[in-house]
């Protein structure tokens, strides 16, 4: 860990003409935290105008009762599907930051086994998300539910469903992505070669982020 | 590959920040649940709201402040990050404002 750290500092120094990165952290972090910052004002965005279209509208479908199918079960079971799926981002975040872990201690076959975890949560993630999506558009056999229609309650109820819930899949999707190039480049031995797994730090802040939009879409649209 | 496996040492793991990662996991666990029998058992309406929003805001704090590590940064970059967010507070603050007296106007 000393022995990275002095490397990172060393390479860094020429670029920043203080010699010292600004708030102590590389600038790949600080760009990193900036651009999920900016990520955070899109997804308030959208949940503060799911807000005000809410409570601007005469009736609203109770989310329980609109979410409450699981896979091979035909009967009512509220909210357990998006719990599973709730556990599941935060399961993969714990791999996460243990691959994190592994990354500070130079552990090449930790990091894979806890980013190969995490990519595992992710796909099982996005999986679940496509099996909600498709059972919220086929519906009740009433007419389902599309950007225009909504079988529930007010269209606009499905158009932030898709919007929302969409956004943060593909938030997913490229958390994923990104996770498994990480992955490979963990494989090759890139960060060994490099000499410090930062890059595993970066993806892992975006993919807390993901986690972190998670918990308020739950709340805001399944709990509240 | 294996060339370069034999110039790298590694560290033997860190027990006691692993036990810690694991011990903010089991409190993000634990909330969810809670706030899952609170769905089930509480009568929908501003006490349950609230409660919602509180939890919501611990479990945030802990996945941006250990998960993240935001917690452990210098205090510029934490304050960088979180003081923009009083935007979003008045964001929340007007529309929602703006939603109910749009209600009031349709529909009483």
């Amino acid at each position: 860990m000393a022995s990275t750290t002095a490397t990172a500092t060393a390479s860094t120094a020429n670029l920043w003409n203080g010699g010292q990165s600004p708030f102590k952290v590389s600038y790949g972090k600080l760009m990193m935290w900036i651009f999920l910052l900016s990520d955070a004002f899109t997804f308030s965005g959208l949940l503060v105008s799911y807000g005000m279209t809410r409570f601007s509208a005469e009736s609203w479908p109770v989310p329980e009762y609109v979410f409450s199918a699981i896979p091979f079960y035909h009967g009512s079971a509220p909210l357990v599907f998006v719990g599973i799926m709730t556990f599941i981002l935060i399961l993969s975040s714990v791999t996460m930051v243990l691959a994190v872990e592994a990354g500070h201690r130079m552990d090449r076959r930790g990091v894979e086994k806890w980013m190969f975890w995490t990519i595992v949560g992710g796909l099982t993630f996005l999986s679940c998300q496509a099996w909600e999506w498709s059972h919220f558009i086929h519906g009740t056999g009433l007419g389902g539910a599309s950007l225009s229609s909504n079988e529930y309650g007010p269209p606009a109820f499905a158009a932030f469903f898709f919007f929302i819930t969409g956004f943060h899949g593909t938030h997913v999707f490229s958390g994923v992505v990104l996770n498994y190039i990480i992955y490979y480049n963990t494989v090759r031995g890139v960060y060994d070669r490099r000499g410090h797994y930062e890059m595993v730090e970066k993806v892992g802040l975006y993919w807390h982020f993901v986690d972190l939009v998670w918990v308020f879409v739950f709340t805001f649209f399944y709990l509240v | 590959m294996n060339m370069e496996e034999t110039n790298v040492i590694v560290q033997p793991i860190d027990k006691a920040k692993v036990r810690h990662l694991l011990k903010v996991a089991f409190i993000l666990f634990v909330v969810t649940v809670i706030e899952f029998i609170i769905a089930f058992t509480l009568a929908s309406g501003g006490l349950r709201t609230s409660i919602f929003v509180v939890m919501t805001i611990v479990k945030a704090f802990y996945i941006v402040s250990e998960f993240m590590h935001l917690g452990h940064e210098v205090k510029g970059l934490r304050w960088s990050i979180i003081f923009p967010f009083i935007l979003a507070v008045w964001l929340i603050i007007a529309l929602l404002m703006e939603g109910s007296y749009i209600h009031l106007e349709n529909f009483n």
